[in-house]
């Protein structure tokens, strides 16, 4: 059984190809077959978080259209043997992906025995994120600490539940869990940003991670390295945490508190 | 509002103004989800219409479409203000 999860949020920046580049890479790593697919057409960039930029020839839009196979398009990842990346197209025609191209190429991972598709949905609302959510199993909803990220959840929130192929089947909507990214716990103890308990109770779905804001992620992806490889970095472990949950297993928060100033800092500013 | 409003308001950490901020717009989004599109709009215009005679707020106001087997049920529910209910 091939499992489809989409990776999302209405707003940009928020943190979905970092997400989505590092949870794939992280339940490979646990020896499931996964593809992830870029499906912001236009505004290719998973290829560069992956590292594999100069490795595309053909893209997803190639293999709907018929001008390449989806073998040929799978890149197959140089660090975890189970992982490949399939590349968005640089096309600027908006209609170049369809949604029975998108099911072919979908049933077509099936068939090939991927257990894990990851989308990467781009933001907004349109056809491009339509389409990445249509065909999911369940929805990993990225949000930041932050009004108009929270806002903006609630309304893909809205759209899993109405406008996908499980509600359509009446099968309830999409299920989805909450990715919290670039958490600050200082900036939060001090009352100035929204509390992860805070999402939590806002949107009313299960929270699967909180990611701190991390000088990680921008190294990571200055060296087209997803940042769950970096071991030493707290976005890396928290990352690494949020795949062992997405994958069934309950495991503790971390990363929530803000490291304790010690007494010069107290007392000298930071 | 006044003075001592004021001070209180600055005094309220930011994150739970963001919070009960986003509370109201939620929930009126959520109230609002699956309906026909003109709702907002209607919504605006029915407002426009009770304030000719009380003066409410933009968020006193509750309209939402209830579906109940065949048949849609608008529903409109105006919190007026104290005092003023009797007309
Ligand atoms: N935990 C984090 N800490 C610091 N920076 C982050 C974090 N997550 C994402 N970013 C940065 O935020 C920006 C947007 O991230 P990206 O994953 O491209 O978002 P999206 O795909 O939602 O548009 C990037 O510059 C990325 O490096
Ligand atoms: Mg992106």
């Amino acid at each position: 059984m091939t499992e489809i999860i989409v990776v999302t949020s209405g707003k940009g920046g928020v943190g979905k190809t970092t997400s989505s580049a590092s949870l794939a890479t992280g339940i490979a790593q646990q020896g499931k077959k996964v593809a992830v697919i870029d499906f912001d057409v236009g505004l290719r960039n998973l290829d560069l978080i992956m590292g594999c930029e100069r490795r595309v020839v053909y893209d997803f839009v190639n293999v709907i259209h018929g001008e390449a196979s989806l073998k040929q398009a799978l890149i197959k990842d140089k660090r975890v043997e189970t992982l490949f990346v399939l590349a968005a197209s640089q096309t600027r025609d908006k209609d170049a992906l369809t949604q029975e191209g998108v099911e072919r190429v979908l049933d077509e991972l099936a068939k090939e025995g991927f257990d894990y598709v990851i989308c990467d949905s781009p933001a907004g609302i349109e056809k491009g994120a339509h389409l990445a959510m249509y065909f999911a199993d369940r929805a990993v909803v990225v949000v930041n600490p932050e009004v108009s990220s929270v806002r903006d959840s609630d309304r893909i929130l809205g759209l899993l539940a109405s406008k996908t192929r499980r509600s359509e089947r009446g099968d309830g909507g999409v299920p989805g869990h909450l990715l919290l990214t670039r958490y600050h716990p200082a900036r939060v103890e001090a009352g100035e940003m929204l509390s992860l308990q805070d999402v939590e109770e806002l949107l009313g779905i299960p929270v699967v991670g909180v990611i701190p804001e991390s000088d990680g992620v921008l190294t990571a992806s200055n060296t087209g390295v997803p940042v769950i490889l970096d071991e030493s970095s707290n976005a890396g472990q928290a990352y690494a945490d949020t795949v062992v949950r997405l994958l069934g297993e309950p495991r503790p928060i971390r990363f929530l508190d803000a490291p304790k100033k010690g007494f010069f800092k107290r007392v000298f500013g930071s | 509002m006044g003075i001592l409003d004021f001070l209180r308001s600055r005094r309220e950490p930011p994150a739970a103004k963001a919070k009960e901020r986003l509370r109201i717009i939620v929930a009126q989004e959520r109230a609002n989800r699956g309906g026909p599109d003109y709702l907002p709009l209607m919504r605006n215009e029915l407002l426009a219409v009770i304030r000719k005679y009380v003066h409410v707020d933009l968020d006193a106001i509750d309209i939402h479409l209830e579906r109940n087997g065949e048949h849609d049920v608008l529903e409109l529910s105006v919190a007026l203000p104290d005092g003023k209910g009797g007309g």
